[in-house]
């Protein structure tokens, strides 16, 4: 059977369409909206700022999260800042301009109609999170300040500190708190989705575990929204969260949800390098450090041994200057990945194992003095020292790229709705804006343009719709549909429970995000690809075999939830390297070795990818036994496709 | 790299109604994990020898989340100032030495698993008042609100809060006053939160001490524990609000709409 994908996004001038298709939306009548529920699945920017949102126009919302409270959401490791065409700086930034750098930035495999509404209401998130509270940086003015970052020209960047994301989450969490208060919105912490329910092709409700209880328990509706994060954990090490997972949206492709493009992933340019194999996760510097810091290696091999202050100038390769010099420090985070890869592949890179380039500030804190460097980035060098040790003051940063966000997810249509009816999708979970690259400070951008704005007009249009077709049928946790998703649902706990092998769901993690960096990273060639396709498979069965995890199923288990995860890690480990393999172009962050310029950029293949690829999962409860393409093409009717050039 | 010999003492409690007690291992681990990175290598040592792994909370592991909070040595994440438990690493501790770990200890915090503790109380003093009403879509222009700079660094300086619960394990009283004050002191020291500013203040110390947390004696204990250096400052500005907001008290009347 052949999906026909609809992106639904309204035609003509691009400008004006989310506005016609607010007015061709229907509308439901506010004394009906406390009879509909909605179930929202994640309390990040874009979960917490739905939520709450929904719960103001009166909807009946329940928010789950996997966390203790709802403002622990991973969106609150975000250092950076958020875009927005404001133009306070009067540099010449624009709608228009944000619109075209987000679409060229993604390398032309995002829907421009999703792109230009980001754009759009990237001026209402701003005025919307200032009015909560949110302490953005100000100038002796009072008014807001700015910063360029990652790849912009212009200065659009809203910043808080280090923690943008952390102040605009408890912004979300704010208003989410008020409607919890009001009752509106029930909140349901330490619960973790573990299936998704759907009766008569829609999507009505959720299989639920409480985290505390072990109780399996099931939630109707008449609408899910799931804003759960993306899958970079499948990488193991990672800059998310750990306990990040990809199980809400597996579970749903698994019943359905096409997942498109899980390709894209995005390595970021910024991490402090791997330094042992105890390591749990890796820990990114902002890249806004790249405005102030130089990156350099040392020109000779035989000078990586050195301390960076015996190497001469003259013997430092500041290598992004060199290459890219209208850009410089500032390229875009796939190309400052990948030299950072490359310089480290010649031999020439620094710290142990010789993965690490240097960000030094030496001539920022000469210029600027140490005072306006420590206000700018205080935090930043504080955590650098004490994870490594080091002072960044004295001695300049060593960095490597890790794997920092998924522009793959659940494909969805511009109403932000996946294929399957009821199913909507925000946030970094759904596939829709930065296409195969995002910009830095976007990420956001999109959670709450998805949580405050999008989402609560498009839930409303299908709510009153689907009841105007008298579609949506009153369901009750009794309904056999239910009943199954719920048996299903505690089989498997079961099955994890009772296998009784030797591993530790953490070492199968682990093996897994070894190799899936290994072969599915920042260079990605068939031969790689293929080894990986056949072993993640064997994994998985030995998973299956050799899994422990002790304890029981109804009490606080840890290691049985890290087991439901790494499980669906290794199903969806399996789509990533598929999409990769099947995808012969380099485009943003998938780089084919097979697929580049002469120079060593990555180079696109329009004729032949211009579109998005949503994958049908096929299988059973064992795993996946094949996964089927559709493809959305995609058109491009304002920015034209260019090669990426940031020389 | 150096290896540390250590001699660790876990709090074990197997649930909510159980009665727990202090465990002992022996771990090697190297200086550079971290506190946190230390408790998963003795956990897969626990798994392998079949024994239930240790339940403890942690999720970013880069000192924001909030969600990391045990008590190490009797400090709330340990000896070292300004840092999360998850960002303390073993570099600070020497071989040999003896860690006690175990759960942050108050009335309101219950205990739910081993060092596993449930903070609901703190969402509940946030949702009684801690934010500043505005429908999504109703927000003014945002620089048509001008706030000098010194009053915004100072609200960012109590906005800073993460809310792991240092300062009520931290206080011999279990008083939530810091955390409590840096959200009242956040908003109210804003242009756009002084409408809701008496309401907050009166709703949000009144759900805290319904809450069972004790009250501020002035031991200074939250702020030396406090992760993000919140000043007890904050504490002293939402009393003088509560004061004025008692005094400035009067019932609300029910106002119905037109029509």
């Amino acid at each position: 059977m052949t999906i026909e994908l609809k992106s639904n996004a309204p035609g003509g001038d691009i400008a004006t369409r989310w506005d016609r298709h607010r007015f061709d939306m229907k509308l439901v009548n506010p004394a009906n909206r406390r009879k509909y529920n909605v179930i929202v699945v994640g309390s990040g920017l874009a979960g917490g700022a739905a939520a709450a949102t929904m719960g103001q126009l009166g909807y009946n919302v329940k928010c789950f999260c996997y966390q203790d409270t709802p403002r622990r959401a991973h969106s609150i490791a975000a250092q950076g800042g958020i875009n927005a065409a404001k133009n306070y700086q009067n540099d010449g930034d624009s709608i228009y301009r944000l619109f075209y750098d987000t679409v060229k930035g993604g390398d032309f495999r995002a829907r421009e109609s999703n792109v230009y509404r980001l754009a759009q209401l990237s001026v209402n998130i701003i005025d919307q999170c200032t009015a909560q509270g949110v302490p953005f940086a100000r100038e002796y003015s009072g008014l807001l300040d700015n910063r360029s970052f990652g790849g912009a020209q212009v200065s659009r960047t809203f910043y808080a500190r280090g923690q943008t994301g952390q102040q605009l989450l408890l912004g979300a969490y704010s208003a989410l708190a008020e409607q919890i208060h009001a009752g509106t919105v029930k909140m349901y912490p330490r619960t973790e989705m573990l299936d998704l329910i759907m009766i008569d092709g829609m999507a009505r409700g959720i299989v639920t575990r409480d985290m505390v209880s072990g109780k399996v328990e099931s939630h109707v509706a008449d609408v899910v929204v799931l804003c759960t994060g993306g899958y970079g954990n499948v990488f193991f090490l990672s800059t998310n969260a750990m306990g990040c997972n990809v199980t809400a949206t597996w579970r749903a492709a698994r019943k359905g949800a096409l997942f498109a493009n899980p390709c894209y992933t995005q390595i970021h340019p910024t991490c402090i390098p791997v330094a042992g194999d105890y390591q749990s996760k890796l820990t990114l510097m902002s890249e806004s450090l790249r405005n102030d810091g130089r990156v350099w290696v040392p020109k000779r091999k035989e000078d990586c041994g050195k301390k960076p202050h015996e190497i001469a100038e003259a013997d430092r390769d500041y290598y992004l200057e060199r290459k890219y010099p209208s850009f410089g420090n500032l390229v875009p985070r796939d190309i400052a990945s990948r030299n950072a890869k490359d310089v480290c592949d010649e031999g020439r890179g620094v710290g142990p194992g010789g993965r690490g380039v240097y960000l030094d500030f030496g001539d920022s804190i000469a210029r600027l003095g140490k005072a306006k460097i420590s206000e700018r980035y205080g935090n930043l060098f504080d955590m650098y020292q004490r994870i490594t040790g080091d002072d960044p003051y004295s001695t300049p940063m060593r960095i490597y790229p890790a794997i920092h966000y998924t522009m793959g997810g659940l494909w969805v249509d511009y109403n932000l709705m996946s294929n399957l009816p009821g199913l909507f999708v925000g946030g970094e979970a759904n596939f829709s804006d930065h296409g195969a690259n995002r910009l830095g400070a976007s990420a956001l951008m999109q959670g709450l343009a998805d949580g405050y704005f999008i989402l609560p007009s498009t839930v409303a249009n299908y709510i009153a719709k689907q009841a105007a077709d008298g579609k949506l049928k009153k369901v009750d946790e009794s309904h056999p549909e239910v009943r199954k998703a719920e048996a299903d649902v505690k089989t498997r706990v079961n099955a994890l429970l009772s296998i009784n092998g030797k591993r530790s769901p953490d070492s199968f993690h682990r093996e897994l995000g070894l190799m899936v960096w290994e072969y599915c990273g920042m260079a990605r060639s068939e031969q790689g690809l293929n080894t990986l396709l056949k072993r993640i498979p064997e994994l998985r069965a030995e998973f299956w075999q050799n899994l422990s995890v002790l304890g029981s199923g109804d009490t606080l288990n840890q290691n049985l939830e890290k087991a439901g995860r790494v499980a669906d890690f290794l199903e969806m480990g399996e789509l990533l390297a598929r999409d990769a393999l099947h995808r012969k172009e380099s485009c943003g962050g998938h780089f084919r070795v097979e697929s580049q310029t002469e120079d060593g950029e990555a180079k696109r293949d329009d004729e032949n990818f211009q579109y998005a690829a949503a994958w049908e999962f096929r299988g059973d409860e064992k795993g996946p036994t094949d996964f089927v393409l559709h493809k959305e093409p995609l058109e491009f009717d304002y920015v034209k496709p260019s090669q990426r050039s940031y020389k | 790299m150096s290896e540390l010999n250590i001699h660790l003492h876990v709090w074990r409690q197997p649930g909510p109604q159980a009665d727990g007690k202090f465990v002992h291992y022996e771990l090697k681990v190297t200086e550079h994990a971290s506190f946190l990175e230390m408790l998963d290598i003795l956990n897969e040592q626990l798994i392998s020898k079949g024994e239930e792994p240790i339940a403890f909370d942690s999720d970013c592991r880069e000192g924001i989340c909030g969600m990391c909070g045990i008590m190490i040595n009797g400090v709330p994440h340990g000896p070292q100032s300004a840092t999360t438990a998850c960002q303390l690493h073993m570099r600070t501790f020497k071989s040999g030495d003896e860690i006690w770990v175990e759960p942050f200890r108050a009335r309101a915090f219950p205990v739910l698993r081993d060092l596993v503790v449930d903070r609901g109380s703190f969402d509940r003093i946030i949702q009684s008042g801690g934010y500043i009403s505005v429908r999504a879509g109703s927000a003014p222009e945002a620089n048509g609100i001008r706030v000098a700079k010194p009053d915004a660094d100072l609200a960012f300086d109590a906005a800073a809060c993460i809310g792991c619960g240092a300062c009520v394990a931290a206080c011999p009283n279990a008083s939530a006053s810091l955390f409590t004050s840096a959200k009242i002191g956040h908003l109210g020291l804003l242009p756009q939160g002084q409408p809701q500013r008496d309401r907050r203040v009166l709703a949000m110390v009144r759900q805290m001490d319904s809450e069972g947390f004790g009250n501020c004696t002035n031991h200074r204990e939250c702020e030396a524990a406090c992760p993000k250096e919140i000043s007890i400052a904050f504490i002293a500005r939402m009393n003088r609000d509560f004061v004025a907001a008692s005094a400035r008290e009067r019932p609300e009347k029910a106002i119905s709409g037109p029509g």
